[in-house]
């Protein structure tokens, strides 16, 4: 019954997947999926769904970012300062080691460049084009921008035990109320500050 | 190392459905583009079926991370400003440096780990004051509405559906 109920669902997945990116907007000549620059949001969100499954099933762990930008600092620190980092009672909990987490990162970044590249949307940019068009080609502003709301995402996902993939994702989909709850401060937060921005 | 050929797929998944782009995630942020949205509901919907699912014949365990107002709603808050000041969540900003994104690096990655490292520094005084008010644990929704599994998952599906449904009617 387990069986056939996986078959039925991994059926029906790839049938809806493949429907979901065989229909194009313009209904006009198909270019290979693999070059194509943007999926459907519902496909590869459902793709990112399927790879939760593996990530349960397989390595018993679930996708998540933050923690992994963590367990970097957490290497740079001992990098200066030895056993002194180390005794950190954040570290002592979650000891700064390279592990499937710091791997799924790397991973994260090699296959951004993978569908950027095979897509042709791999540029090199210092200053996002919305940015430009809203406040200004100053790379300087945009770094301090980006930096500052960088250190808030470190201090706040920590804070918070996870980010959008690791609460956003994995933990709403465990029916999480932690999670659930991340995500409305994440994104009330985030709104709030977007529309005081632009 | 499996983590890598996931991450690398989940890198490839978010950069390919425009997650990884500034216009996009400023557009969810400022609700005039739903593709942020989008794809993490239709990720949700999936994983929590398959998921609890996969719990019937005990193929997986959950991952609950526990909560409290203390350390959720305060840590949810400050990465929500950290996020619509940089444009990018620790996920996509990975996707976003492998699509060429600068900001992501310079600002993005060099701010989580100096934002990461401060918040080791300060995690003692915090565990103690700050993280554990309001605590409630690993709870989860069905446990919260007593109610058992199936029909949360089910109901929540069919919301997230709907949802889903009229963002798609609405054109956004």
């Amino acid at each position: 019954m387990v069986s056939v109920s996986f078959a039925f669902i991994y059926f029906l997945f790839s049938d809806v997947v493949y429907w979901v990116l065989a229909s194009d907007a313009s209904g006009t000549i198909r270019e290979s999926v693999w070059k194509m620059r943007r999926w459907s949001p519902y496909a590869a969100g459902a793709g990112i769904g399927v790879l939760s499954w593996l990530a349960f099933l397989l390595s018993d762990n679930t996708l998540g970012a933050s923690g992994s930008y963590a367990k970097t600092a957490g290497m740079i620190e001992k990098l200066f300062r030895g056993r002194k980092a180390e005794e950190k009672a954040y570290y002592q909990e979650h000891p700064p080691e390279v592990g499937w987490g710091w791997m799924l990162l790397v991973g994260l970044i090699i296959g951004g460049f993978l569908s950027a590249w095979l897509s042709n949307d791999f540029h090199v940019r210092l200053v996002p084009e919305l940015w430009k068009q809203q406040v200004g080609t100053n790379g300087l502003l945009r770094w301090v921008t980006a930096f500052a709301g960088g250190i808030l995402l470190g201090i706040g996902s920590r804070w918070a035990d996870g980010c959008t993939s690791g609460h956003g994702i994995s933990g709403t989909l465990q029916l999480v109320v932690s999670s659930w709850i991340a995500v409305l401060c994440f994104f009330a937060g985030g709104v709030v500050t977007a529309l005081i921005l632009f | 190392m499996l983590g890598l050929l996931m991450g690398v797929c989940f890198g490839f998944l978010l950069q390919r459905s425009g997650v990884t782009h500034y216009k996009v995630i400023m557009g969810q942020l400022t609700l005039t583009d739903w593709t942020v949205l989008k794809v993490m509901l239709s990720a949700v919907v999936t994983g929590m079926i398959g998921i609890h699912l996969l719990r019937i014949p005990g193929l997986v365990r959950l991952h609950k991370k526990s909560g409290s107002v203390g350390s959720t709603v305060i840590g949810g808050l400050i990465f929500g400003i950290g996020f619509g000041l940089l444009g990018y969540c620790p996920g996509t900003m990975a996707g976003a440096l492998g699509q060429g994104s600068l900001d992501a690096l310079l600002g993005g990655v060099l701010g989580m780990l100096a934002g990461t490292g401060i918040y080791a520094a300060l995690y003692e005084p915090l565990e103690k004051r700050i993280l554990h008010v309001g605590d409630f644990g690993k709870l989860t929704l069905p446990e919260l509405i007593n109610t058992g599994t199936w029909p949360v998952v089910l109901s929540m599906t069919g919301i997230i559906i709907l949802f889903l449904l009229i963002l798609e009617l609405s054109g956004v």
